[in-house]
């Protein structure tokens, strides 16, 4: 770890005019990730800008009745907010599946989305890793790569994002606030974090002096049928080997509208449209869950530790999507 | 006479609990002087080669950087290899840090940095730039299973696997045979407190060493004859030790570190390892064992077959006794056992909890399942048939053996006879419910120990004994024999540890302090007995003048006439009534080796598990466990409990989570932190019930004590496996069991 200065931004301008222009500054904000990387040496800022001054520490309706979160409260408060509870309790169910609560209380929204993968080698300094050290190879695709992806990888990564609250956001189509220089602009879950194909130095699409305000979540909300499924190697304080966020409409007996989120098999959380169409206004069966799983998983290729992942995902995609339907409410 | 002094047995409070939670216990790395400054260790990136350049220049060019100690600026240590040596050191060269150029395991340390604060030295270890000329390594143990080869040398404690009757011939006109391979990976220690040394140093120039270690002596040894030091000149303490496991029997480097940088800096240093440098050394070998088994169709064993081939590292020959549990447990005349190690390039592997049994009682657990249901019979039904009251190996009596009453006592708390055999017949939607069982076995040694005892006027007793407590509850249990002896209440009495000045103790490992550190605190309270009855017999009028020690009874702080208690002294008034400041002895219990010459001495344990299974996600919780264990004379079931609790809780860990990855391509443990080395976590762990069975035992010490360190783990890991077999019906013979293997 480097020395570094530190600085308390005081106010959303002054904290994107501190960090503009400065390559080596960033923000901290719970630094459950942050201040791991740098003891890691894997990160070296020289400075920090302390964000947890900024007022983005509210959860409030918009007034088109979307719901604001900030960048700064905290996944637990999230988790636990009565809004978020009884109108995105599958955004509550990730982020409760998630981490500890001791770091839950730390870790901020803005955080979490930007949490950088957990793949071993980006951690050890003393390997190669395209993500840590563009151009150094990547360790994983011929080394232990049990906890990485089988979907949208390259030749240059094959890291998972390691979040389970963004995957719900996917599943709920939320977005993503952030201001820069040139102001505010808004970033569609989808298109927030990206696949790694040559650059896999970098995780999403947030310029480097753009700070994330906060998260809106849509008015349309799923409250009857949804299920965040994690499967993990331990049963708390693991990160998802596969996990599964799904919301379903019935209508008539049929999936009026479903959506299938994948967390820990893609450098973001993955979702496959086309076959979410293909389950429209068919009946909601294992059967059919499971011809969707294998569309989804079609194009997945494996790397010798994490063969399993394919089999485990499509059985988890299916035992979401039922435990979604059977939700007692 | 009201006895209220009667501590043994009881479930007394820890008597450093309080310290401890309020965080008075002070650790290795607490410890802070005047100029303390900081060591920071660098690591290898490699498994094998050569340092062809260390530049550590823009480190040293830091305002605040003292030195970087490499293999190109320490000189003048100890030369010959025994002075190497220390008192759990495997046989062979063992590893000098800091003096060679050469790789031989990745993480080997080969630099230290030290500065004036721990962020400036840790910086600073970044800037250390190291050129290596790597050459080719091994790591694989399955890869090379043509490499191995018997161990070189021995070890204290390990038994030479031995062979007796004719197994081939026996194996073949069995009836019902198994024969089957296991697979465990290396695991690592990782005791919550990560290991560390601060050394004060003192300007005539003698040391004050605060190490992690589970033997002061140990430490004491090694730095005098590493660093050609005098026994004067270096005082070691270690008070307290947050977990261990085996990992500081050795004096591990960072020991090394500090000692050297204080005296050739002549400051006082302090050296802590991080977390991923807890995978840097000593862990539980990788091992493939087989086991074969042959039976006649009632269950009687015939043939016994057990071969087991670990992983060492090139430079020493760790060993355990992995296949010797096969020969002992059952009855068998006809047994066949293997031994064998591979060198890789790693460091050497480090007894950890119960090494050797862990592992191979795991193995030949899991094939007496296997067997059973080949038999179409009872796996615990199996297990009574070939019951066995003595150690065929050695052909010994044990001094006491309450297995079967562990058996019993466990099954029928566990509900064993309900069972239905048939692998998944307990099922309730996706969940799979399976019950197994396993045996444990463990010794009960007993290691050299001694103890001061000093009673002063004021009525206060202090015991002293150069051990250690990792955390097991040694200064309660001590404190509890002594008070008890005595007759004292317990809040009079001190227990010291942990201190190299005070008498010998052997390493505190083995499940073996209770018992040794045990006797000789009863034997230094005995001796105050005496003289304190002779000290009252001087006393003018002294009821107590005709009468011999069989005649007395001490307790409440008194000292009776057991035939009329209305006849009594206080103790602190008999120093007081003769003028004494304080009696002091030491006691040197010698072990009745005769009459211990002629029985294995062993404890024993009996485990239930029931797992639910995740059918269609592969997920195995462990709903429930119940563990009778035989150990002899249990001196507090409070901690007695605790050591069980961890120890099954440890089982499980290996049996489903735990596990060092190793990484082919760099030759390095890849998964080397808390978050990716997965232990269990609150979440994981449910029921534990934990039975101590009665068991007098009057041949292992004169307390009757066996120790419970060690046996709570044994076993576990098979009893999981077995109960995921009768749950799936799939036997996964490599552990860890993820739940990959099971879908
Ligand atoms: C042991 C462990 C286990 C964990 N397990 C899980 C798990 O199971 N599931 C899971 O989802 N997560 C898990 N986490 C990760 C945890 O969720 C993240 O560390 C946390 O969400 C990060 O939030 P933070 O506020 O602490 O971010 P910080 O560490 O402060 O920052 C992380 C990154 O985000 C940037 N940043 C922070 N806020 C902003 C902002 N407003 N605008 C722009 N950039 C910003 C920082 O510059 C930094 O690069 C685990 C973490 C640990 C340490
Ligand atoms: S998978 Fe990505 S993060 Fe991991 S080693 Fe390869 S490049 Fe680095």
């Amino acid at each position: 770890m480097n020395n570094f200065t530190y600085s308390q931004a005081t106010g959303i301008d002054n904290a994107v005019n501190e960090i503009t222009g400065h390559e080596k500054s960033m923000f901290i904000a719970g630094g459950t990730n942050l201040i791991d990387l740098m003891k890691e040496n894997v990160l070296h800022p020289d400075h920090l800008i302390d964000i947890n001054g900024l007022h983005l520490t509210s959860i409030e309706f918009l007034d088109d009745g979307r719901l604001f979160l900030g960048a700064l409260v905290t996944n637990a408060d999230t988790a636990w907010h009565p809004e978020v509870e009884k109108k995105y309790p599958l955004l509550a169910e990730a982020i409760l599946a998630g981490a500890s609560p001791q770091l839950r209380n730390m870790a901020t929204n803005g955080g979490n989305l930007m949490q950088r993968t957990r793949c071993y080698y980006f951690y050890d300094t003393s390997t190669p890793c395209n993500k840590r050290t563009p151009g150094s190879g990547c360790s994983a695709i011929n080394g232990y790569n049990r906890i990485h992806a089988i979907l949208g990888t390259s030749q240059h990564c094959i890291a998972v994002h390691p979040s389970d609250m963004c995957v719900a956001l996917r599943a709920i189509n939320a977005v993503v606030q952030v201001k820069g220089k040139a102001g505010e602009r808004l970033i569609p879950i989808e298109h927030f974090h990206r696949l790694p194909a040559y650059t896999p130095q970098i995780d999403n699409n947030l310029a480097h002096d753009e700070l994330i305000t906060g998260i809106i979540l849509p008015r349309e909300h799923f409250n009857t049928h949804y299920k965040y499924l994690k499967v993990r190697d331990r049963a708390s304080y693991a990160f998802a080997l596969v996990s599964v966020a799904v919301v379903l409409r019935l209508k008539e007996g049929v999936i009026d509208e479903i959506r299938i989120a994948l967390g820990g098999v893609a450098h973001k959380p993955w979702r496959d449209e086309g076959v979410e169409n293909w389950l429209k206004d068919k009946p909601a069966t294992d059967e059919n869950f499971a011809e969707a799983a294998d569309m989804i998983l079609q194009e997945a290729k494996t790397f010798g530790a994490n063969d399993f992942k394919p089999a485990l995902a499509k059985r988890a995609i299916v035992r979401a999507c039922r435990e979604a339907l059977n939700r007692e409410i | 006479m009201n006895n209220e002094t009667s501590y043994i047995g009881q479930p007394v409070n820890r008597v450093d609990g309080y310290a401890k939670v309020t965080g008075d216990a002070k650790y290795a790395a607490d410890y802070n002087a005047g100029g303390l400054c900081y060591g920071v260790v660098v690591s290898a990136g490699i498994a094998r080669g050569r340092i062809v350049r260390i530049d550590a220049s823009a480190a040293l060019q830091l305002e605040g950087v003292f030195q970087v100690f490499t293999h190109e600026n320490v000189s003048g240590l100890a030369w010959f290899n025994m002075s190497y040596k220390d008192m759990d050191a495997p046989p062979g060269k063992h590893f000098r840090y800091l003096q060679t150029d050469m790789v031989t395991y990745s993480q080997q340390p080969v630099a230290l940095v030290v500065a004036e604060t721990f962020e400036l030295a840790r910086y600073a270890a970044t800037l250390v730039n190291i050129t290596y000329a790597a050459d080719a390594h091994t790591t694989s143990l399955t890869g090379n299973l043509d490499k191995a080869r018997p161990p070189k040398g021995k070890k204290t404690g390990f038994k030479k696997p031995a062979n007796r009757g004719h197994f081939e011939k026996a194996f073949k006109a069995a009836q019902v045979t198994t024969d089957v391979t296991y697979y465990q990976g290396a695991e690592h220690h990782n005791p919550m407190e990560m290991h560390a040394t601060t050394v004060l140093y003192y300007k005539n120039g003698s040391i004050t060493v605060y190490d992690k270690t589970q033997g002061v002596l140990n430490t004491q040894s090694y730095v005098k004859s590493v660093f050609g030091l005098s026994g004067k000149k270096v005082k070691v303490l270690s008070p307290f030790v947050g977990g261990a496991f085996g990992s500081a029997l050795r004096p591990q480097y960072q020991l090394f570190m500090a000692v050297l940088a204080a005296l050739e800096l002549k400051r006082s240093v302090k050296v802590m390892l991080t977390r991923q440098q807890m995978f840097s050394f000593g862990f539980r070998p990788i091992t493939q064992q087989s086991l074969s088994l042959g039976a006649l169709e009632d269950g009687s064993l015939q043939a016994i077959s057990h071969k087991a081939i670990s992983g060492t590292s090139q430079f020493e020959d760790y060993v355990e006794n992995i296949v010797n549990w096969s020969g002992m447990l059952y009855h068998c005349k006809n047994v066949q056992q293997d031994y064998k190690l591979v060198s890789l390039d790693t460091y050497t592997p480090l007894d950890m909890r119960a090494p050797g049994a862990v592992t191979g009682v795991f193995g030949l657990e899991c094939a007496m399942d296997e067997l059973a249901y080949k038999l179409h019979m009872d796996p615990l039904e199996l297990r009574r048939i070939n019951y066995s009251v003595e150690d065929g190996s050695m052909k010994k009596p044990y001094s006491s053996k309450a297995l079967m009453d562990c058996y019993e006592q466990a099954a029928a708390r566990f509900g064993w006879s309900k069972r239905n055999p048939r692998p998944g017949s307990m099922k309730n939607g996706h969940l799979l419910t399976g019950w197994g069982m396993a045996t444990g076995m463990w010794d009960a040694m007993t290691v050299p120990a001694r103890a001061k005892a000093t009673f002063t006027a004021d009525g206060k007793l202090t015991v002293g004994s150069a051990t250690a407590d990792i955390g097991t509850g040694t200064y309660t249990i001590m404190t509890q024999i002594a008070a008890e002896t005595l007759g004292l209440p317990i809040d009079h009495v001190t227990f010291q540890l942990g201190d190299a000045s005070l008498p010998f103790a052997y390493l505190e490992g083995g499940s073996a302090t209770a018992a040794s550190v045990g006797t000789a605190v009863q034997q230094a309270c005995l001796q105050i007995r005496e003289r304190l009855l002779s000290l009252a017999k001087d006393i003018p009028d002294s009821p107590f003048r005709e009468l011999s020690i069989e005649q007395i009874t001490f307790a409440d702080g008194k000292m009776y006439m057991s035939e009329t208690p209305a006849n009594f002294i206080h103790l602190k008034d008999i120093l007081t009534l003769t003028a004494t400041d304080a009696v002091n002895v030491t006691s040197t219990p010698l072990p009745n080796i005769f009459k211990q010459m002629k029985y294995a001495k062993n404890t024993h344990s009996a485990v239930f598990v029931e797992v639910q299974v995740d059918e269609e996600l592969g997920s195995v919780k462990v709903s429930r466990v119940v563990s009778a264990v035989a150990a002899g004379r249990i001196l507090n079931p409070k901690t007695a409990r605790s050591q069980i609790v961890g120890g099954i809780v440890w089982g499980i860990s290996g049996a489903l989570y735990e596990e060092s990855v190793m990484d082919h391509q760099f030759g390095r443990f890849i998964n080397h932190n808390y978050a990716e080395y997965h232990i269990p976590v609150n979440l994981d762990i449910n029921d534990i019930e934990v039975i101590f069975v009665e068991e007098n035992d009057d041949v292992v010490n004169p307390l009757g004590v066996k120790g419970v360190g060690e046996i709570g783990q044994v076993g576990v890991a098979a009893a999981v496996a077995n109960a995921i077999y009768h749950a799936t019906g799939k036997r996964i013979r490599d552990l860890p069991i993820t739940l990959d293997k099971l879908l």
